[in-house]
Order: structure tokens, then sequence, then C-alpha cells
């Protein structure tokens, strides 16, 4: 069943001069209830508007968006009640202690601490310790987990989480992947955006985000295997000299870096051994080339070839 | 690369009444390397970097940067580095060319050279057409890419670039990682932070800092068989799981 629908939703911002920006160009998508979907794009693709539509916090230019059957427009008091929100920038009350804030939204919500605490306390007792410290006042690792405490302290059943890995550091972000998969045992649907193209492989379903546009929505396993060019991995004594030289290859359909590696997507029918003989005859030394299998960066950068 | 050090660190130390936020930390930067800084939230870089680019005194210890020493040639070190953070860069309501005319001032460069200079970069930008654009209006890849050209449009010695590649897709982020490889050939240094573990791999050497102590330094390469495993995320994430204090 579905918890989330969102129907050819446009949205378009005045710009420079009378034209106009299109932040969301005709966007559809179903989540199913207790799945964790991933909204997967770079700064400007459009996640945060999109995030907004579905949340009832802004109005889509046409289109039709619902949540847990209820119209994003007509029906936005009972989304508000049953969803939880995370915006992408800290808004918790920075003058209010960690158990004042989470009380205050408690409250809001006709709800208390003590009714839903076992939602929360896997991630609460984290932060227990510093419960009397202001929220401005803590770090960034712990102001998400308060955010996250607040969001799921009304027991919702839809949670939006709009960037909540964003210049957060590798272990924290491990940390609040975790504390996901944990939620959605409970039974949670949540949709989840963020810029990082490996958290993609921790969500059941992902849709790619470009430019206000789709350019893939599947299980991150079936994107990767739809990409159905030939890849390679090469790696030398110098890493810069070779990437300009296999852009010259004639073979060679699209090259970049990756990691230690640089990638190489060979054009039709071409093999890896012509572009190791090209390798060695153009003198770099070390040479490990190897089949590499795409992941959803690779498809990413792929896709947006071909938009 | 070459043998010559543009930076060098001695039990470089800095301490906020008692809490050490750097702690004695030791290294060296060649000429024209790619020197990655990387830790957890709260590790210090931040504090490390400030002292670096001569915008806050260490307690104790040793720096010198561009030949220049930290506590008292610190203007001198400000007129040759560029510095170039995701955070702020470039001002937004002022067109693509009058960035480069303040920036260009703001360094002292001649109006004869900030023209000449001007015109090359809108040339490998290809942005001539832009030029009188103002920088709000451009997508955030291009003004990623022009912020950096900024940053080393006085062709300073070194350039700190603070998580410069944040949010941008994964083509724009590679083409800026081309910028860095190509200043870094024309002999510019680049000290750089990021969040991202496949940017380490791009760095000529990587240090890692933990509660304000550097506690790795070495190649890509050196880092993962010392750690024994196949990627720096790995290598990030057991020495940073050791971190006893909190980010700030």
């Amino acid at each position: 069943m579905a918890s989330v629908k969102v129907s050819n939703i446009i949205k378009t911002y005045p710009a420079e001069k009378k034209s106009v920006v299109k932040a969301l160009n005709n966007i559809s998508f179903q989540v199913d209830k207790g799945e964790l979907f991933g909204v997967i794009g770079p700064d400007g693709a459009g996640k945060t508007s999109l995030f907004r539509i579905m949340t009832t916090l802004l109005i889509a230019d046409s289109g039709i968006a619902t949540v847990e059957g209820f119209d994003t427009v007509k029906d936005y008091k009972q989304i508000r009640k049953q969803i939880g929100y995370m915006p992408g920038k800290f808004s918790l009350y920075q003058d209010l202690s960690v158990e004042e804030n989470l009380e205050f939204f408690a409250t809001i919500f006709n709800t208390s601490i003590k009714e839903n605490y076992d939602l929360i306390k896997d991630i609460y007792v984290q932060i227990e310790p510093f419960k009397t410290r202001r929220a401005g006042k803590l770090s960034g690792g712990m102001k998400q987990k308060l955010a996250l405490c607040c969001a799921l302290i009304h027991r919702p059943t839809v949670l939006f989480l709009d960037e909540p890995t964003t210049g957060v550091d590798a272990v924290s972000r491990k940390e609040f992947w975790e504390m996901l998969k944990q939620l959605k045992t409970q039974g949670i649907t949540i949709l989840v955006s963020t810029p990082y193209m490996d958290e993609a492989s921790l969500c059941d379903r992902v849709v790619l985000l470009q430019n206000g546009s789709m350019l893939s929505i599947d299980t991150p396993q079936k994107i990767t295997q739809q990409f159905n060019k030939q890849l390679i991995a090469v790696k030398t004594d110098n890493m810069y000299a070779l990437l300009q030289s296999l852009r010259e290859c004639n073979e060679v359909e699209n090259i970049y870096p990756f990691g230690e590696y640089h990638h190489v997507v060979l054009k039709n029918n071409n093999t890896k051994s012509e572009v190791q003989q090209y390798v060695a005859a153009h003198g770099f030394k070390d040479v490990e080339l190897n089949p590499a299998s795409a992941n959803i960066e690779d498809c990413f950068i792929e896709l947006m070839r071909n938009q | 690369m070459t043998d010559e050090k543009v930076i060098t660190a001695k039990a470089l130390t800095k301490k906020f009444a008692d809490f050490i936020a750097v702690n004695a930390i030791s290294f060296e930067v060649s000429k024209g390397e790619i020197f990655g800084f990387l830790g957890a939230n709260g590790a210090g870089k931040t504090t490390a970097m400030r002292m670096l680019c001569g915008l806050s005194l260490p307690t104790s210890g040793e720096a010198t940067v561009a030949g220049f020493d930290v506590y008292k040639e610190s203007e001198k070190i400000k007129k040759n580095i560029g510095y170039m953070s995701q955070k702020f860069s470039l001002y937004e309501d002022l067109t693509v060319k009058e960035n480069m005319r303040f920036y260009g001032g703001i360094y002292g460069l001649t109006e004869k050279r900030i023209k000449e200079k001007s015109q090359q970069v809108l040339a490998d930008l290809h942005m001539e057409a832009e030029q009188n654009k103002l920088v709000k209006s451009l997508p955030l890849g291009w003004k990623q890419k022009l912020a950096f050209s900024v940053a080393i449009f006085h062709e300073p010695a070194i350039v700190f670039l603070d998580e410069p590649t944040g949010g941008v897709d994964p083509v724009t982020r590679r083409e800026f990682w081309e910028m860095i490889y190509q200043a870094a050939q024309n002999g510019t240094t680049v000290f750089v932070t990021t969040h991202y573990m496949d940017e380490a791999e791009y760095c000529n050497r990587v240090s890692i800092m933990v509660d304000g102590r550097i506690e790795a330094l070495d190649t890509p390469t050196n880092l993962k068989k010392q750690f024994n495993t196949a990627s720096m995320d790995e290598v990030f994430l057991q020495l940073a799981r050791k971190a006893v204090r909190q980010a700030d």
C-alpha cells in the first residue's frame, strides 16, 4: 500500500527578467508503507522543494501529492498531525535545553515523552547525558540526534528527513543510517534526501534527481544492473596524464577519476585489451587494469550524459 | 611535486583555556603536493587550518607557510595563500567579472594584470558569455569552479580548500578535481579537507586527525596497507571511531 504518492508535480520559481526556474519538472513516484526511500541528487536538484511540497509547506504549480491518502493542499492539517519532518537546516529552539525541546514538541502534538519513549529510546540515551544543555551548544552529530528525536516524539507514520547527513563526518553518517535501519523495523515509512551517492545503497528504493528531473527510480541493485556498458578500472604511475591521454583514445566513451582508479566506459564492441594496448603504447608504468562493476555514482554520471 | 617544503609544522599546538584543540601536530607539505587534511567533526582541522592561514596564533610549537613564520609574519602569509570554502567564496551580488576585479584588487594586482588574468580565467572556464552575469544566477557547479579560479587568481604558493565540493553533482565534482590536478602540476600546493573518502584517494598524501592529534599520515596506498583494508573509508572509520571527544 502506498504511503506517499506524488503525481506530475511541477514547481517553478520566478527568476531574473520575468523568466522562471523549473525546480521540479513533472515528478511522479510512490512510496510504500514501511519503505526506506531515498531522494538522491546534488544541490539544486529540487530535493528540498519536493520535501516541502510533500510536507505541506509549499504548494506546487501543478500536480497532486498525497500522504497517507490525504491531499497535501486540502488536507494539510491531517498530514501535519501525523508526519515527522526534519528540515535540512537545524530548526529546533537553540535557547531551550535538549529536554525542553523534546518536551515542547511532545506537548504541541498532545502527547508526552513518556508515552512514546520506547520509539526514541535508542537515540535519546546517546544525548541524555547532555539533557540540560542548550540545543545551540550541541555538536553537529548531537543536534542531528535531537532533531530526529523531536521529529519522532509524536509517533509519526511517515518520516521526512531532508539531507540529515550533509556536512556530517563519515562516522556520524554511518551511525545515522544505523538509526534509520532501526526505525524501519518499527514500520515507519521513511523518505530521506541526500547528495551523497554512496548512501543510495542503504535505501530500499531510490529516485535519482538532477535539475528538477527524475533520472531513474528503482532499487539501487536494479539501477546498477541497468548500466549496460563495459566499465574498466585503470591505475598507473601518473593518474593525471592517464586521464588526459585516455580522453584521446578512440575506444573510450568516457573516463573520470574514481577513488584510486580512473573509471573508463568503453564504446560498443571494444574490449579491455584495446585499452591495455593503448596504455602500454603511451608509456605508462605500473599499469593495473581490471573490469569493474558500476555503482550508483557511475550510473548517475552516465544518466547525466544522456539527459 | 618537488622536495621544496612550503608548509612545515613542528609540535604546533592551540589551547583554548584547558581545552587542547590542536595537540602538537608535526608535518611537512611539498611544493606542488595535493595534501588531504581529514578528520571527524571536532577533531581540530579548522583550528589547525586557521593557524596555518595566519588567522589564529598558536599557543606553542612552530610553523612556516610559504617560508613565513606563523607568529611574526602572518600578513605575509595571507598575501601568499589562497582560500576557498563551500560556505563562503564569491560575492553573489557582484558579476563574474566584478568578483575577479575585486579579488585581484585586494591582492594588489595591477589593473592590466587583472584584465589579462580575467580574460584567461573566462576562456579556461568557457564563461565568456557569462562575464557580466551576477554570480547568484550561475549554477552551483560553475560557481564552485569560478570560486577556485578566483582563489588562485593571484597565483599563491598554496591554496587552502575547506570542503570545496560539498553537494555538487558527481560530474562537476570530478571537473573540480581536474582543476586541482592542473593547479598542482603548475606548482601550486593544494591543502584540502573533504568528507568524501574517494577524494582522499586523489591526494598525494593524507593526514587524519583524531582528538587534536595527527594519528596517520601517508599516501592513500600505504595507509590502506597499514590498516589492512581496501578503502580509505575504512581507514578513516577505524581511526575516527577511537575519538573520545565530541565535535564542537
